[in-house]
């Protein structure tokens, strides 16, 4: 039975003087691909930021295996087992595909498991395997997307967090990318995914939790949620 | 006027070693709505470099209203109507909304006051929706409306071809509807509209023809629904799942 | 809003216009050269602050002037069209060299402005047959009273300084100001907005020089003698830079209030602390580094005299 790994109540943070999260409550369980569905600026983004520590919290709790990691800083958040892998990418620039990879696995000392880490990855996109010593910004979009995913898989994260995961990518990459989740789920990792393409997103997750302004308007099983009317109409465009 | 509006004579553009685009010819009438599809680092946003002099063709010709404009520098293409936005959005970051769209009144239009070219930009932030953002930084706003603000800064310029590049990425499937009505008012304007996407029922609804690119070069164009049943479209990019979705409903 | 610099500005002028008035001698110099670096740090805002190319061929041009003045009027040509001449051979060479010199970005271009001033130096030095060389050139002084020389000078000073402002506004207020901050914050976003990014940093660079070179030849009409190591110094090209940058570059009134800063504070360690001199001014530059980045004017403080209106952190 799965136990609950990320454990989250009552979050609220925002930036500056402008608050977005008006008090999440989410749970995900060990083994699990949950989705973050939801309209343009309900929050889906600061709230992947305020768990990975980018965004301060204001208030509320975040439970990560049992531990408090509420308003941890990201080294410390990373530290924990849980990586972001942020909208737009941010690959660093000037560095090679195979240098971005390395540093996803900055914090780790396993060297033997670093290697084994980028030989997976490399499997996995192995256009990242051809291109490993090209400037990784000077790659396609779509290419940069499946770097930065590597990156985050790359600090062997018991949760990864992907925000906006098909963005900018062709759909038969899309479901590669997809099929290339589930077996990284299989193999044990907790996967989020924050994606606008709700059908995409569904077929994906098991579960959905449903973002709009700053709340979790509606969550439960994909399965059971894209027979909703309102979800299929506000989201599906149906 | 008679003839296409853009026209491309095998057209070909190589980064040292890489052939980004090879060989590729095609033309765009006064009015259309051409769509772009294609893997990633297929060359689609390269070739759209070559049109408005950023990376100029290494090969071929450019013809721009019959006039060759191979050689021409970005800023000559911009001012003369050949607009385009950017996939990875590129604002002033240290201006506000109502300013980055200014900027585009003001040289792209050559609009030579900054007040004519605040009212103007006003005007066109309106148009996309986000006026009401007009004072903030630009670089607060999220990725949808920092891709609003692309597409009003190159109206401010008054273009007569808009290549839109990813402008709908980030919205979600109903968002997108509203994004589809705007592009519809801006080619109801008489604009000629290149829309390079991935999201597919964007291209379905928009597109008049669809063009295909595969390493650099063209391997499909044509009446969107033939395009995309094409199997040489379906395996390069579309895939088995996502191509029945296409076909099966509407609702892409 | 600019209005509240604006004001600002007038009223300083008016404190150093009445220093001959109420002040000793060595005020009255002080107050000169207030004005002198305020023409020059204001200068260098359009190229350094606006356009974001950070110049270091102030004393290249400051120097350029006052040769050209120098020369003229050792070869009769009388003061005031001699300071003409030499703006105007200021702006034609700058011109000419800006062409190239804006081909380069960042660092690079730092650097070539840099090679600008040791070149013309060299030049300086070279053509003794025009120049007198390393020997120097004597221009004929200015034949009145001491006090009436100084009040003279100080007016000329700041008619120029208020000439520099004025220039600053202009630009800052019009389309040219516009796309120099375009390019300063993306480039290749500006030319793809219909800049033409080359026009315009030519002219960015050409407006930063011109009153340098007239700066130039009032000097050496004052002070009776110049020579190639005096007149293009390195270290006369850094601080115009410093001093912009501490005011706040980019803003109207930053250069004034860097330029005054710095020469105020250069007084006092001078006069109370001789052998630290130099120290003082590396410690300042490090200070400024790391506590005003973005110069003093841009201290939540000044809020009020910025014009650029971008307020709130609302996110949408």
């Amino acid at each position: 039975m799965s136990e609950p790994l990320l454990e989250i109540s009552g979050l609220t943070s925002g930036y500056g003087d402008v608050q977005v999260l008006w008090g999440i409550d989410i749970v995900v369980n060990a083994g699990e691909i949950a989705c973050l569905v939801g309209s343009n600026g309900a929050g889906k983004t600061t709230l992947m930021r305020t768990i990975s520590g980018i965004c301060e919290t204001t208030s509320g709790k975040v439970i990560f295996d049992g531990n408090d990691i509420t308003g941890a800083p990201a080294n410390k958040v990373l530290g924990a087992g849980i990586a972001h892998v942020p909208e737009g990418r941010r690959l660093f620039r000037g560095l090679s595909v195979r240098d971005n990879l390395m540093l996803g696995a900055y914090m780790r000392d396993d060297k033997s498991g670093v290697k084994e880490d980028l030989e997976r990855v490399f499997d996995l996109f192995p256009i990242l395997r051809e291109r490993h010593n090209q400037d990784a910004t000077t790659m396609s979009g779509g290419q940069q997307q499946m770097c930065a995913i590597a990156r985050g898989i790359m600090s062997r994260p018991r949760l990864l967090m992907i925000d906006e995961l098909s963005l900018g990518l062709a759909p038969n990459l899309v479901e590669d990318l997809a099929e290339s989740l589930v077996e990284i789920n299989r193999q044990g990792t907790t996967i989020i995914v924050v994606e606008q393409d709700v059908m995409t997103a569904f077929e994906l997750a098991e579960h959905a939790f449903v973002v709009e302004t700053g709340k979790i308007m509606k969550s439960g099983r994909t399965s059971e949620l894209s027979d909703d009317p309102i979800i299929r109409e506000a989201y599906l465009g149906m | 006027m008679s003839g296409p509006v853009i026209e491309l004579q095998s057209v070909a553009r190589r980064f040292g070693g890489i052939q980004a685009v090879r060989d590729v010819s095609l033309k765009l009438e006064e009015g259309e709505v051409v769509g772009m599809i294609g893997p990633n680092g297929a060359g689609k946003t390269t070739l759209v470099n070559c049109i408005t002099g950023v990376h100029p063709a290494t090969s071929g010709k450019v013809l721009f209203e019959g006039r060759d404009v191979t050689r021409q520098r970005p800023f000559e293409a911009a001012r003369s109507g050949l607009c385009r936005t950017f996939q990875v959005v590129q604002p002033f970051p240290e201006m506000t909304v109502l300013q980055n769209v200014a900027a585009g009144a003001l040289f792209g239009q050559k609009i030579s006051r900054l007040s004519q070219a605040y009212d103007a930009a006003h005007e066109h932030l309106e148009f996309v929706g986000i006026d009401q953002f007009a004072d903030m930084p630009a670089s607060n706003l999220t990725l949808a409306n920092r891709k609003r603000l692309e597409l009003a800064k190159s109206l401010a310029m008054k273009p007569r071809v808009l290549m839109l590049d990813e402008v709908n990425a980030g919205l979600n499937s109903a968002e997108i509807n509203g994004a589809l009505d705007l592009i519809k008012k801006i080619s109801d304007q008489g604009i000629s509209i290149i829309v390079i996407e991935h999201l597919m029922k964007v291209i379905m609804t928009l597109s008049q023809r669809i063009l295909v690119l595969h390493h650099g070069e063209l391997i499909a164009q044509g009446d969107p629904r033939q395009v995309v049943n094409d199997p040489k479209v379906v395996e390069a990019y579309l895939g088995e799942k996502f191509a029945k979705r296409i076909m099966g409903n509407d609702h892409v | 809003m600019s209005r509240y610099a604006v004001i600002l500005f007038a009223l300083w002028v008016v404190v150093l216009a009445a220093t001959p008035f109420f002040a000793e001698n060595y005020v009255v110099r002080a107050a000169i050269v207030i004005a002198m670096y305020s023409t020059m740090a204001l200068s260098w805002n359009v190229i350094g602050g606006f356009a974001g190319y950070p110049s270091l061929a102030t004393a290249a041009f400051v120097g350029l002037g006052s040769y050209v003045g120098a020369v003229s009027q050792v070869n009769g040509v009388p003061m005031v069209l001699a300071w003409a001449l030499a703006t105007l051979v200021v702006a034609l060479v700058s011109l000419a060299i800006g062409a190239l010199l804006l081909r380069l970005k960042g660092h690079y271009f730092a650097i070539g402005s840099i090679v600008l001033v040791e070149l013309f130096r060299l030049i300086a030095s070279s053509w003794s047959s025009v120049t007198g060389g390393g020997n120097g050139l004597n221009v004929p002084l200015l034949r009145w009273e001491p006090d009436d020389v100084g009040l003279f000078i100080l007016m000329v000073m700041l008619a120029l300084m208020i000439l520099a402002f004025a220039m600053n506004v202009v630009v800052k207020n019009t389309r040219l100001g516009f796309g120099l901050q375009c390019i300063r914050q993306n480039e290749d976003a500006a030319d793809m907005v219909g800049v033409n990014t080359t026009k315009y940093k030519v002219a960015g660079f050409m407006l930063s020089t011109i009153l340098c070179g007239t700066v130039g030849a009032v000097y050496a009409s004052w002070v009776g003698y110049i020579d190639p190591s005096e007149s293009f110094q390195i270290l006369l090209t850094l601080k115009v830079a410093v001093m912009a940058l501490l005011g706040g570059a980019g803003t109207l009134l930053g250069p004034v209030v860097g330029a005054a800063t710095f020469v105020i504070l250069e007084e006092v360690v001078w006069v109370n602390f001789l052998s630290w001199n130099r120290a003082i001014l590396g410690v300042l530059i490090v200070f400024l580094i790391f506590f005003l980045p973005n110069g003093i004017l841009r201290t939540g403080a000044f809020s009020f005299l910025r014009s650029d209106g971008a307020s709130g952190s609302k996110r949408a």
